[in-house]
């Protein structure tokens, strides 16, 4: 059936309001758009890394969770989950229930690309069937904005600031999907907030009805980290897609498609200027540095487009 | 009728799991308690179980897919030692917050560094105050025993705490001897069904586990989670009588041997009882008061119990397999000695520390410290209560 925005819309929320996320911040709207491709009639048990979502979704004594929910630590969202999912594989076997439960789990680039990988990745590995989304916002901001391996190359974080001699972090992003890609399951899928959230949806809709393991890393922008106007959010991801810099595309059955080609790609200068992680980066003395960037982007998009079949 | 039958530590525990058939089990291999995975996923891999085996790639995600297992409504098990246990650290303070009775078979080995596969106690003392029921056993039958009181220990609903069952690394978990098996559907109907009131499982009542819990509330949680072990004293005594009316076999706090007119006593914790058993006996033949106290239950820890058990011992000696690197000696001395004081004052107490990394704990070095016990009564001179032994130089 076709994308229809208004009634994906309309389907109940399962993460509700008032919860204590930032305005203009990516994650809950991720989350949602996430848990909006769930069947209403599936339960789902959902699962968080220790971060911002975690502390700011599940206060006690409240919960902005419909399902079931669980946290128990930063570093193993995938093991933690993967327990719940093996304790339903057991009760069905043994007779002792008999609904359907879906298995997410949620995580920051912190607790995915760095503390948590080695939990993910044995989850992943030992073919649960459940689906891990990273929120990757490109920095350990729950604690206040560090840098992670997630973070892109030149971002001024709090310990990778950018000074006299140092233009902020030093090194490249590490390229996650690509790691999980390599675990060969069933389903990968880079996505982030476009425009109607077609490209997200489906995916999420993907990942969850493919039996077995399935990963999705989501870019999801963070206003405090990123320094970017609140209302900037979906142009942020918007830019994030256009410049190449955040390609959409998935990986089905060890199969590369990319999902979304700009008819122009933009230059990454459009991204990187409304945010303020990068102002540094334009003064005289720096503006090579963007063209670093640049050449990075671009030689990444070309080996995607050779991944993915695509003509250059 | 009971089953004869000769095992390993090892091996009797994962029959105890075979005949408990746990819903989900998540365990890494570390030695010595690497046998009892290998065992267990024979028995899924055969059918013999019902359960999820989850070979996880660490320590600390075997826990916490314990912890996402039994919050889900699942009963979990899980076994590991020294570093493996030490991996866990973290996620075994969440479990017992979390109120989940998991049960964990400790199968003790030397904590590093340096590395060093043999036995002590120190992976599991490191863990005493992580909020989870500590049993000791002494021999393999001790452990297969005190597995299947654990399950139901766990459970209690006034209890709800996660268990650990300790033995001793190759002495007990390697060596093979005779013991007595429940048939499986005694087991079956000791154990029971685990019914948790609240899982992440019940489609009639979503839930949510694992809360920032700010200081409004989290120091009544706390509370509430030491509630739990004090009540637990009461239950272990329940659980214990039941397990003594299905085997005749009796289990308490502790064992108190040649204990009741004793002079001087020892105080020591699984395998090496065994050891001081029979030098108190050979004390006894030859006219010396000589008794000792084994720890079984070493969460909660039965304060009073100990201190009224020691009360008229004139020299006591509590021996640590474990450093508390404090400058005044291990664990189980510090909790002996804080037990007594106010209750049982004026006994001369002294704590050695023994068989540190694997150490052989001979009948010699026993016999050793009951002679230094009887040179205390007899001079009145206590000297240094911080000792070692069998240690060189």
């Amino acid at each position: 059936m076709a994308y229809n925005l208004k009634q994906v819309m309309n389907k109940p929320e399962r993460l509700t309001g008032g919860h204590r996320m930032c305005a203009g911040c990516g994650a809950p709207v991720t989350v949602r758009t996430v848990l909006r491709a769930l069947k209403p009639e599936d339960h789902a048990v959902c699962c968080s890394a220790t971060g911002c979502l975690e502390v700011s979704t599940f206060l006690y004594p409240y919960t902005a969770w419909k399902d079931s929910f669980i946290h128990s630590a930063f570093e193993n969202a995938g093991a933690t989950l993967s327990g719940a999912e093996a304790a339903y594989t057991a009760l069905r076997r043994k007779g002792r229930m008999n609904e359907s439960y879906k298995f997410i789990a949620f995580g920051g680039d912190g607790g995915t690309y760095d503390i948590g990988l080695q939990s993910l990745s044995g989850a992943m590995e030992r073919g649960h069937d459940m689906v891990y989304i990273c929120y990757d916002n490109e920095a350990y901001m729950n604690t206040g904005i560090q840098r992670s391996s997630g973070t892109p190359r030149y971002a001024d974080t709090t310990t990778s600031p950018q000074g006299t001699e140092m233009p902020g972090k030093m090194q490249y992003k590490k390229d996650l999907t690509g790691v999980m890609a390599a675990h060969r399951i069933p389903y990968v899928a880079q996505s982030t907030l476009t425009s109607n959230f077609k490209d997200l949806y489906e995916k999420s809709e993907k990942a969850i009805y493919t039996k077995g393991p399935a990963f999705m890393n989501v870019l999801s922008p963070c206003p405090r980290g990123w320094r970017y106007d609140t209302p900037d959010l979906m142009e942020i991801c918007k830019l994030a897609v256009e410049t190449c810099i955040w390609p959409l595309y998935e990986v089905e059955d060890g199969k590369w498609k990319l999902n979304y080609k700009p008819k122009k790609k933009l230059p990454v200068i459009e991204y990187l200027k409304p945010q303020g992680r990068f102002k540094h980066l334009f003064t005289d003395e720096n503006k090579h540095l963007i063209d670093n960037i640049q050449e990075d982007v671009d030689r990444k998009w070309e080996e995607l487009l050779k991944k993915c079949g695509e003509d250059s | 009728m009971s089953i004869r039958e000769r095992l390993s530590g090892n091996e009797a525990i994962a029959v105890a799991m075979r005949q408990i058939n746990p819903d989900v089990v998540a365990a890494f291999p570390i030695t010595p308690s690497t046998e009892i995975p290998q065992y267990f996923s024979q028995f899924v891999s055969n059918g013999q179980v019902q359960t999820e085996f989850v070979a996880v790639e660490s320590e600390h995600s075997a826990m916490s897919a314990c912890i996402g297992a039994q919050a889900a409504g699942a009963r979990t098990m899980t076994a590991t030692s020294a570093n493996g246990l030490a991996l866990m650290w973290e996620m075994l303070y969440i479990a017992s917050a979390m109120k989940l009775p998991i049960t964990l078979s400790c199968v003790n080995r030397a904590l590093s560094g340096p590395l060093n596969i043999h036995n002590d106690h120190s992976d599991s003392m490191g863990a005493r105050d992580s909020g989870w029921i500590q049993l000791y056993s002494e021999t393999n039958q001790e452990a297969y025993d005190n597995l299947l009181q654990a399950i139901r220990i766990a459970e209690h609903k006034d209890v709800l705490l996660p268990v650990m069952v300790c033995q001793d690394g190759f002495i007990t978990s390697h060596a093979v001897e005779n013991i007595e098996l429940l048939e499986d559907d005694k087991v079956k109907e000791f154990v029971g069904e685990y019914k948790p009131d609240h899982y992440l499982l019940n489609h009639k009542e979503p839930i949510a586990v694992g809360p920032l819990d700010l200081p409004a509330h989290c120091f009544e949680h706390k509370r509430e989670q030491a509630q739990s072990m004090i009540n637990a004293k009461k239950v272990i005594l329940e659980v214990a009588k039941e397990f003594e009316k299905l085997t005749g076999r009796k289990y308490e706090y502790f064992e108190k041997y040649n204990l009741d007119d004793a002079e001087i006593a020892i105080v020591i914790i699984n395998s090496s009882a065994g050891t001081a058993k029979t030098v108190a006996d050979k004390l006894r033949d030859n006219g010396i008061k000589a008794g000792l106290l084994k720890i079984r239950m070493f969460r909660p820890f039965p304060a009073d119990e100990i201190a009224e058990a020691l009360k008229n011992v004139k020299a006591l000696a509590v021996m640590d397999k474990a450093e508390s690197y404090s400058a005044m000696g291990g664990p189980v001395g510090a909790e002996v000695k804080s037990a007594l004081y106010g209750k049982a004052d004026g006994i001369k107490v002294l704590n050695y520390i023994y068989g540190l990394g694997g150490r052989d704990v001979r009948a010699d070095d026993i016999e050793e410290v009951y002679n230094s016990l009887m040179d205390i009564v007899k001079t009145g001179q206590i000297g240094e209560t911080y000792r070692y032994i069998g240690v060189r130089g």
